[in-house]
């Protein structure tokens, strides 16, 4: 093969690198978008997954046992469940069903008691019916949430905490909150 | 032009072409396109140089006084654009042209036509540039690294750049095929590849560069183009695009860009240096090699210039790491230039001064872009004044220097005459007492934080920005002197010799008379 045929071959290939490279400019495109959705950056919404709670101490499994009362009240007053089990840390939350029996309305207010006694500290309370009084129609039923959390500073010992509440009547209130 | 070709026209003893201007536009001598190539060089240089004047004479005082920062912006862009692609680029082919073909004993450039398309695509580029200036809104000014968004909002100075930028890619691509092509089928029998001239070596891999990375930068400012014109987004975010993904495209053509312009520097300098130590140059093959790795890295750490940009850790320490590696060939070539000067029986002509000075400030240079590969230094130094000066080390007192070292050292060698050896000395020292009085001041004012592109500065830099601005009018007086110097030569320097430089071992130099007739090697020498 003579010198100009050698040199004419030579710059074709070199041409098609050249072609070639113009089209890896664009190719880059779709490239540069698969990256960025692989390491998760430049994503234009915020990442919507919970917030983690390192604080859980999964090595722990305390079951709560679940009571109510009512003190001489026309309610009937009970857990949905009678216990739950949850791990210190854990936010958790149960129900408790009331419902007022007699044909007037009635204002209650619910008191917590602990067993054991000292693991009351430890039951963190965010929200719970017994905050507030409560006042039920004439033969209403009410489904009221507590949403809690176990201190992982619960002495090791313990492995159940039974949380009763009881009702008793607000004198004098009757029917008005 | 009418003095070069008068110098020209007594070595024509067997050329049968035209005569006058339809000489030099239809010529296909390599030797007349490597001229065309410096002088289109030298123009742009000035060119470049005046508007480098204007951003410094602006920023002789705090405050807005000469022009208005519109015109400051487009004298910053153009600036860049015009010394990167107008000056030091086209120099270096200038070089190649004169230089690869009586290097290797081949009668011509593989394809002499092409060769003259080469050249013959600047001219028009230039002037689309230049005459960017002149439409409604003026030139492009977005700095010269072209980043979105600014440039899809910019008026129609942008097409005319970017229309430019297309040519200028084009030319660089066809030479760059011819001469990969004249290297590596045109040597003289004997002419093994590990027995070509270093600067032969250095153009070769540039090439390669050349070939593989301006196609990607046309891409992105084609782009940028049907971004403005034709409905695409790719950079708009309002439609999906992401303006970060041009600075990534921009940057992977980019960083090679870095290397094409110094690569080429170290083949002159590998000439140079051998020439006046009188000594082979040491480690040829580990300096081959470490060009070749200079090359390769330079593929693989782009994104150190947008470590700002917002990207995940892994990725800054990636590439912080794999910037620094450059570093280790750099450093073997920096090692191989000095040991090559150890124990040679060293002379001090212009050509060997600016090589050293090349040797001193491109390493500072390079120590300087050390320092701003680290990223938690660089998210603080990034677009001030450390970067300015950093880029300027290695272009100019790498590229430049390294551009007139081949100047003086060739110069008598294609035109037949001397310069004058007392006048190219004083041009060497004043080019570096004022090239370290503009740049080296700029590092003090970026550790202290001002920043680059910006007209107006809090006055307690004005100290430094003073000295810096007179060291610049004093670095562009300078360069007329050069071009006195390469007139006076040319018009009525002594005869040189056929050897000038006793420790020049080259084809150019031990098969050639001075000057080279006007077609050479048309039978092959046999290299032994």
């Amino acid at each position: 093969m003579n010198l100009g045929n050698e040199n004419r071959r030579l710059s074709r290939r070199l041409t098609i690198v050249a072609i070639g490279m113009f089209g890896f400019a664009f190719a880059l495109v779709p490239f540069y978008n698969q990256i960025c959705a692989a390491l998760g950056v430049n994503s234009i919404e915020e990442k919507s997954e919970a917030p983690l709670n390192s604080q859980i101490d999964t090595s722990r499994t305390i079951t709560i046992e679940l009571d109510a009362n009512a003190h001489n009240l026309p309610w009937r007053f009970k857990p949905m469940v009678s216990e739950v089990k949850v791990h210190p840390g854990e936010l958790a939350m149960v129900e408790y069903e009331i419902v007022n029996v007699r044909e007037a309305p009635v204002t209650g207010q619910a008191v917590p008691s602990y067993g054991p006694q000292n693991a009351g500290e430890y039951f963190k309370k965010i929200e719970c019916f017994c905050f507030t009084h409560q006042t039920l129609a004439p033969g209403e039923t009410r489904r009221m949430p507590v949403v809690f959390v176990v201190d992982p500073k619960l002495p090791k010992d313990v492995s159940t905490i039974a949380v009763s509440y009881t009702f008793f009547e607000v004198a004098g209130r009757g029917g008005k909150s | 032009m009418s003095a070069v070709a008068d110098t020209h026209a007594h070595h024509d003893d067997h050329g049968h072409h035209p005569t006058g201007i339809m000489r030099w536009i239809t010529t296909t001598n390599h030797k007349d396109i490597g001229t065309m190539y410096l002088w289109f060089s030298f123009s742009m240089f000035m060119v470049g140089g005046v508007m480098a004047l204007v951003i410094r004479t602006e920023l002789f005082q705090p405050g807005l006084q000469i022009v208005n920062p519109d015109f400051f912006n487009q004298m910053t862009t153009l600036h860049g654009l015009i010394m990167v692609f107008g000056a030091i680029m086209p120099a270096f082919v200038g070089f190649a042209n004169w230089q690869i073909p009586m290097m290797i004993g081949a009668p011509d450039m593989a394809f002499p036509r092409l060769n003259n398309w080469s050249f013959w695509l600047l001219p028009p580029a230039a002037t689309l540039l230049v005459a960017s200036l002149f439409v409604p809104g003026g030139a492009a000014g977005v700095g010269w690294t072209l980043y979105a968004p600014l440039t899809v909002q910019m008026g129609p100075g942008m097409d005319l750049t970017i229309f430019a930028v297309h040519i200028l890619g084009m030319s660089s691509i066809l030479g760059s095929i011819n001469i990969i092509t004249t290297l590596l089928n045109m040597r003289a029998p004997g002419m093994t590849m590990m027995k070509m001239p270093m600067f032969c070596w250095t153009w070769l891999i540039t090439a390669y560069l050349l070939v593989a990375v301006m196609p990607v930068f046309a891409g992105a400012v084609t782009m940028t183009l049907t971004d403005r014109h034709f409905g695409t987004t790719f950079f708009n975010a309002a439609g999906g695009g992401d303006p970060v993904l041009y600075q990534h495209i921009f940057w992977f053509f980019g960083h090679p860009e870095v290397y094409i312009i110094a690569i080429p520097a170290f083949g002159v300098v590998s000439q140079v240096i051998p020439a006046f130590s009188r000594k082979p140059l040491f480690g040829y093959a580990s300096m081959v090699y470490a060009t070749a790795s200079i090359a390769i890295l330079s593929f693989i750490v782009w994104a150190h210039h947008m470590y700002t940009v917002g990207m995940p850790l892994v990725a800054q320490l990636y590439f912080m790491y794999a910037t620094m590696l450059i570093a280790v060939p750099t450093g073997v070539k920096v090692f191989n230039w000095v040991a090559t000067m150890w124990k040679g029986s060293l002379t001090f002509e212009t050509p060997m001064l600016f090589a050293i000075g090349f040797l001193f400030m491109f390493t500072l240079g390079g120590f300087t872009g050390l320092v701003l590969a680290v990223v938690p230094i660089d998210i603080q130094m990034h677009d001030t004044y450390y970067v300015v000066a950093h880029f300027h080390y290695v272009m100019v007192a790498g590229a430049l220097f390294a551009a007139f070292a081949g100047v003086y050292f060739w110069l008598p060698k294609w035109t037949g005459r001397m310069y004058n050896e007392r006048l190219g000395q004083i041009h060497f020292w004043l080019t570096l007492i004022f090239f370290n009085m503009i740049f080296f001041v700029q590092h003090f004012l970026g550790m202290a934080g001002m920043p680059r592109r910006i007209p107006d500065y809090h006055p307690m830099f004005e100290t430094w920005n003073k000295i810096s601005s007179l060291g610049a009018f004093g670095m562009g007086l300078a360069q007329l002197l050069f071009l006195y110097i390469v007139v006076k030569t040319i018009r009525s320097g002594e005869p040189a010799p056929q050897r000038p430089w006793e420790g020049a071992d080259s084809l150019e130099w031990t098969h050639l008379p001075t000057p080279p007739p006007y077609h050479t090697f048309e039978t092959q020498p046999v290299i032994k």
